[in-house]
């Protein structure tokens, strides 16, 4: 080993490793912003909020100028690893590239600046491209009816699950539970709960499917719902799709669609042709808002003939004369999910994604997400990395697969986490870890139809690399990241322990 | 923690958790590669003095960093006493799954069931 000596200056590193808060750059008087001179009438304060209500001394607010605000946040955002930096293959997350020319089209003053108040009449626009979208949704789907209330996946869920109850309420039953594969995304779950259902798993066969036989046992009338991902998170479709259906609606349940991995159907196949009653999208991730960052998002829900009296209200409807408008009167709707009509930067983007690409450019899309996720799978299997990570199921994949990190940690005495962090090092965003959870040390990788076949390869010799490289030593993939602004987290500690404020 | 150890004086359970027998009394806790395969431990959360326990049935959860997970009984009995050092202290099930990182101890109702419990070399037999 080579002993090189660190040229770099002391103020570099010590800027490199600036973690100053926006608050720590504070300096009394410092200002971004001048207000203009006031040309109308000054009032007193007193006249315009009465003094109870204000509060007794000033807000503890950052005092900086406009450079230092740019290069603070700038040198954040350097700090992070994103989408528009490198390949980041986070299965069942759908990190592909967002066409920048959304962002202009969002970024229009009609857009941007229209007030979420403003009277459905002074904003006929927006409305008619809630519409659209909701259209559009409903064809890919096969599922006419669509609310875009809910504002992220899960909420989607939340509220695909209340639709379910108030569908059997309206039958007078009261069911009971909800099925879910021991594959499902831990929303699912979660969600079950939080609608105050009970959850019962459903086991998966040897080939990665449902399993049929634990389904037809398990859905009696108790059950409410089967919440379904087909693809599923093993990104493999499932073969007896209309057979769970017919199991699913001969004991009366709904059958529940996930679209978290709708990727690798779009154009192809429909949730709605193949029996499921309810889905939802991730419009951040099928139809390319910016995500990654805990929002904002949205998970809109289309529904079957027989769910659609449930939906939330209000519902963006066009009138008989062409007008468009907000339907408050639907008395057997769920309720309101949120304030508002839901994140509309989000829908402009989808919209404008949608009708750039067209029919056929989404199927197109699809059908390039799963070739590059075989052919990325292809690229692993030549470079002897399945020797190690072998697939978790040998099959034709869908947009992503899953590989079992097990024979690495016995032959290699490296773990999947390890592999991730060593990931880092090489600048490639590591895969999803550890789900699903029915596969031991298990990576998740979906590399997106957005993704070149040079970065494919590449990432496919720098797994092989790492491998490599644990054979000889693997303690450095278990001491790395070695190159990122912070080392291995303390994750134990993040979770026990969490510092979630700043005292001043 | 660092390496596979699998006593030879306990009875174990295909759901990764061992048994201590001592008369009609068993303290039961989760296996090495039962903590190994979770990771770092960041919560236990110990049913109640008392809760009765159902053999193959899940009494509690233990949540890693990577998920949280059912606690499967191997035997079952009332609880009498639980761990409440890993309140505080969760790692010490990583750290000494045997030892400091047991679980419960209970009154077993069944003596029997322990017969249907692997010894050492049956359970290594069943990992990975």
């Amino acid at each position: 080993m080579s002993v090189t000596t660190d040229r770099r200056s002391p103020w570099f590193i010590a800027a490199a490793d600036d973690d100053l808060t926006i608050f720590d750059r504070s300096r009394p008087g410092r200002r971004a912003f001048t207000a203009p001179t006031l040309d109308v009438p000054e009032r007193p304060l007193d006249e315009l909020i009465p003094a109870a209500l204000r509060r007794a001394t000033p807000a503890r607010l950052p005092e900086v100028s406009e450079p230092e605000i740019v290069r603070h946040y700038n040198r954040l955002s350097k700090r992070n690893f994103d989408l528009d930096t490198g390949f980041y293959p986070l299965g069942s997350c759908t990190m592909k590239h967002n066409p920048k020319l959304h962002e202009r089209i969002a970024a229009l003053p009609g857009h941007a600046r229209l007030h979420p108040l403003q009277r459905p009449a002074a904003a006929q626009g927006a409305l008619e491209l809630m519409w659209s979208l909701q259209q559009a949704l409903g064809e890919i789907s096969g599922l006419p009816h669509v609310s875009l209330q809910p504002s992220a996946g899960s909420h989607g869920e939340l509220a695909g699950v209340l639709l379910t109850r108030a569908f059997h309420e309206a039958h007078g039953q009261q069911r009971t539970k909800v099925l879910t594969p021991d594959t499902a995304h831990g929303t699912n779950p979660a969600t079950v709960t939080m609608a105050g259902y009970d959850l019962v798993k459903i086991g998966t066969d040897a080939a990665g499917n449902i399993d049929v036989a634990d389904l037809r046992e398990k859905a009696t009338d108790e059950v409410a719902c089967l919440m379904l991902t087909n693809p599923s998170t093993l990104g493999l479709f499932e073969p007896q799709i209309k057979e769970i259906a017919q199991i699913v609606h001969d004991v009366g349940a709904t059958l529940y669609y996930d679209g978290a991995n709708l990727n690798a159907i779009m154009g192809i196949c429909r949730p709605g042709d193949m029996g499921f009653d309810i889905v939802h999208f991730n419009l951040h991730k099928s139809f390319t808002q910016p995500h990654g960052g805990g929002g904002p998002g949205a998970g809109p829900i289309a529904v079957s003939d027989r769910i659609e009296p449930f939906l939330p209200r209000p519902q963006v409807v066009r009138r008989e004369d062409g007008s468009f408008d907000l339907d408050h009167d639907r008395p057997r709707s769920i309720g309101r999910l949120r304030g508002f009509q839901g994140n509309f930067g989000v829908f402009v983007r989808s919209y404008a994604y949608i009708r750039s690409l067209g029919a056929g450019g989404l199927r197109e899309a699809s059908e390039v997400a799963v070739l590059n996720a075989n052919y990325l799978l292809a690229r692993l299997r030549e470079e002897g990395v399945l020797e190690h990570l072998p697939a978790a199921y040998p099959r034709l994949c869908m947009h992503e697969f899953v590989l079992s990190g097990a024979p690495m940690k016995h032959e290699l005495g490296i773990r999947t986490l390890d592999l991730a962090k060593r990931l880092l090092d090489h600048g490639v965003h590591p895969p999803t870890v550890y789900f699903p959870l029915i596969v031991e040390e298990a990576l998740l990788i979906e590399p997106t139809e957005t993704e070149t076949r040079e970065t494919l390869d590449r990432f496919a010799a720098i797994v092989a690399d790492v491998l490599r490289e644990a054979a000889d030593d693997p303690e450095i993939a278990r001491g790395a990241p070695y190159s990122t602004p912070v080392r291995r987290l303390d994750e134990a500690g993040a979770a026990r322990q969490p510092v979630l404020r700043e005292q001043f | 923690m660092a390496d596979p150890n699998y006593p030879d004086d306990l009875k174990y359970h295909a759901e990764h958790d061992w048994a201590r027998i001592d008369g009609d009394e068993a303290t039961l806790g989760i296996t090495w590669y039962a903590q190994d395969t979770l990771g770092e431990v960041v919560f236990f959360t110990p049913p109640a003095v008392g809760a009765t326990l159902t053999k193959d049935e899940a009494y509690t959860e233990v949540e890693s960093v990577k998920a949280v997970s059912d606690v499967v009984a191997p035997l079952s009995g009332e609880v009498i006493e639980v761990n409440g050092s890993l309140g505080d202290n969760p790692q010490t099930i990583n750290e000494d799954p045997y030892g400091e990182g047991w679980l419960v101890r209970i009154r077993i109702s069944n003596p029997t069931e322990a017969d249907a419990l692997m010894d050492a070399a049956a359970y290594v037999a069943t990992l990975p």
